[in-house]
């Protein structure tokens, strides 16, 4: 095993072996912590004794010869947009600032009863509205292929730390692509499950109908391992599916796509696609035939209207779901000098400790589900949303998977696109419909761009809780990439442990 | 569409809370008509005989069974409280003097 630059995967079977054990592995990651994260600003909140001290717990038990599972021992790098008890959860914004939730999300207790060991919280644009980082209260983290560049986001931390072997496995959020964009622009792979398919209690809400709680990794199993450790039916979350998990271990095993119809979607290509990232999505069609798959050509053509729904939609669910930041039971309180009234004391505190694109999308928002506005925009979001649905439904009909590029660029530079709105809002029009519509999907990176030598995502799309078939594609792909290119792709990034 | 003026920010900055300065309104002013500017195009293929779709699932009622299961102890509910008394939240006054 080569310690850090091992997958998952391997380091658990290295820890089941007795070769290392968990307390070892925890500390040669907290060691790449403290030697680059200066560079990176991955994590908001390092967990050093925590993780020790969970570290040391599984390896006790393993000692004692008690069956653990898969991942038992292998550390994690957590957004910090899910409580966990104990420790600081900001979300990325100083209305959070200092909070330590008294209880842990679903998703954290299951890492932890797994054996998981948590390294720390991961830095994110506010709330999870945004596509850099750059929108986080406390400051922006660096894409580790160049310092200059966002790693995407919003869960831009925890692809960071694991595309710059921080951690092993991270866990992020996607409401309009903040995994899968992410993943794509640092060149690791990213899924975002079915909706309904992993739990969001205990995770700071955007927008409740969109957001989604899933993986990272360096490949597709290490991804289809931590997926299967975090999916399943949750009580405590009312849209939580009552089914069975999709096999996606078996799936990312499986190494076939003989008789698959893959249907690559025409709007999501060609023009507004950069020229490297087209070639690259091209040559992994090309991989795919070659493995025996069918392509098929697919029309969605409402997808257009997805990106200006979704800014309809999700700023109005916004509106509503950060009304709970009151400054009343949690969080910052400002401006209570006895003199002022409740309402007054809310507003003082709300304008403090919101940043500027969370004020923007909450009045939008508010605007959106104002009287006489409704229908006009909120209500036709919600017609466009229908149509994107029937879109997807008509096109998997046709073909098992959807294929498409994540972004339209590669990684793009701190302070390009944080002045213009607009702008930051297109790089998620590939990802935004299957949000609108509650399918999964994922990002695997398949290449580097020619102009800029920057990682390139492909996307792939599955029917909702058909979360499996993504893991087939996407590992015989990854496999075929791998025997084309002889070694991973990350080892084409900058050795960050060696920069000044 | 009738422009966005910085009375409108500021109506909707009261109706969400925010105290904004009045840089802020107007920048915000121009901003959200630029983003309402680009976001109206749902307009052009919602029509009336498309049904909207609230959510990805259709589900409804999903109920527990009602018992009482452990919870928060006070102490535990109240730890990130900006202000406690008496094991209470101790917030601003919310009524008026009358």
């Amino acid at each position: 095993m080569r310690n850090i630059h091992s997958t998952a995967a391997e380091m658990a079977i290295a820890l089941a072996a007795k070769e290392i054990s968990s307390v070892e592995l925890t500390q040669q990651h907290l060691d790449r912590i403290a030697s680059v994260d200066d560079k990176i600003h991955a994590f908001l909140h390092i967990d050093n004794d925590g993780a020790l001290q969970q570290a040391a717990a599984v390896d006790a038990k393993r000692a004692s010869g008690e069956s653990l599972s898969p991942l038992a021992g292998v550390p994690i790098a957590v957004k910090d947009i899910l409580a966990q008890k104990g420790v600081p959860t900001t979300a990325g914004s100083k209305i959070l600032e200092g909070w330590r939730p008294p209880y842990d999300s679903t998703v954290v207790a299951k890492l932890k009863a797994a054996g998981v060991v948590i390294l720390g919280k991961t830095n994110m644009d506010e709330f999870a509205m945004g596509s850099s980082t750059e929108n986080s209260a406390y400051g922006t983290t660096q894409n580790p292929w160049d310092l200059t560049r966002t790693p995407g986001g919003s869960s831009g931390g925890s692809a960071a730390a694991v595309a710059a072997f921080e951690a092993p496995l991270a866990i992020g959020t996607d409401t309009g692509g903040s995994i899968r964009q992410p993943a794509a622009l640092t060149g690791i792979v990213g899924v975002k499950p079915t909706y309904g398919g992993v739990s969001r209690y205990g995770v700071v809400a955007y927008s409740s109908s969109l957001d989604q709680v899933g993986p990272f990794a360096r490949t597709v199993l290490d991804t289809a391992l931590l997926h299967e450790a975090i999916a399943g039916h949750d009580e405590r979350d009312s849209t939580s599916i009552n089914a069975p998990v999709p096999q996606v271990v078996a799936a990312a095993k499986r190494l076939d796509v003989k008789g698959m119809k893959i249907g690559v979607i025409k709007e999501l290509s060609g023009s507004g696609f950069q020229a490297g990232v087209s070639a690259r999505i091209n040559e992994s069609i090309e991989l795919l035939v070659a493995a025996g798959a069918e392509i098929i050509e697919v029309s969605c053509p409402n997808f257009e209207y997805a990106l200006a729904a979704y800014y309809l939609i999700a700023p109005s669910e916004a509106s509503s779901n950060l009304a709970r930041f009151d400054s009343m039971r949690y969080g910052l309180r400002v401006g209570d000098d006895g003199s002022r009234g409740a309402e007054e004391v809310m507003s003082a505190t709300r304008e403090a400790g919101f940043g500027k694109e969370v004020k923007r999308r909450i009045i939008l928002g508010t605007y959106a589900l104002s009287s006489g506005y409704y229908d006009a925009y909120y209500g036709s979001a919600q017609k466009v949303r229908t149509l994107v649905k029937q879109d997807f439904d008509k096109a998997f009909a046709k073909a098992d998977v959807l294929i498409s590029p994540v972004t339209p660029t590669t990684a793009f530079k701190i302070g390009e696109k944080s002045n213009d709105p607009v702008a930051m809002y297109l790089s998620d029009i590939a990802t935004i419909p299957v949000n609108m519509a509650g399918i999964g999907g994922m990002s695997l990176p398949v290449g580097l761009a020619d102009e800029d030598g920057l990682p390139v995502g492909l996307q792939i799309m599955a029917p909702v809780m058909q979360d499996d078939r993504f893991y087939r594609v996407g590992g015989t792909l990854e496999a075929a990439l791998l025997s084309k290119w002889g070694k991973p792709i990350l080892s084409n990034a900058p050795d960050l442990a060696g920069q000044k | 569409m009738a422009a966005i003026s910085r009375d409108d920010v500021a109506h909707l900055a009261k109706l969400a809370r925010i105290e904004m300065t009045p840089a802020e309104l107007d920048h915000m002013a121009t901003e959200l008509e630029q983003i309402l500017g680009a976001v109206k195009r749902v307009q052009e293929v919602a029509t009336s005989d498309i049904a909207p779709t609230s959510h990805p699932l259709s589900m409804s009622n999903i109920f527990r069974d009602d018992v009482v299961k452990p919870s928060l102890t006070n102490e535990e509910a109240l730890s990130g409280a900006p202000a406690q008394a008496e094991d209470r939240f101790k917030v601003p006054q919310i009524l008026g003097d009358e």
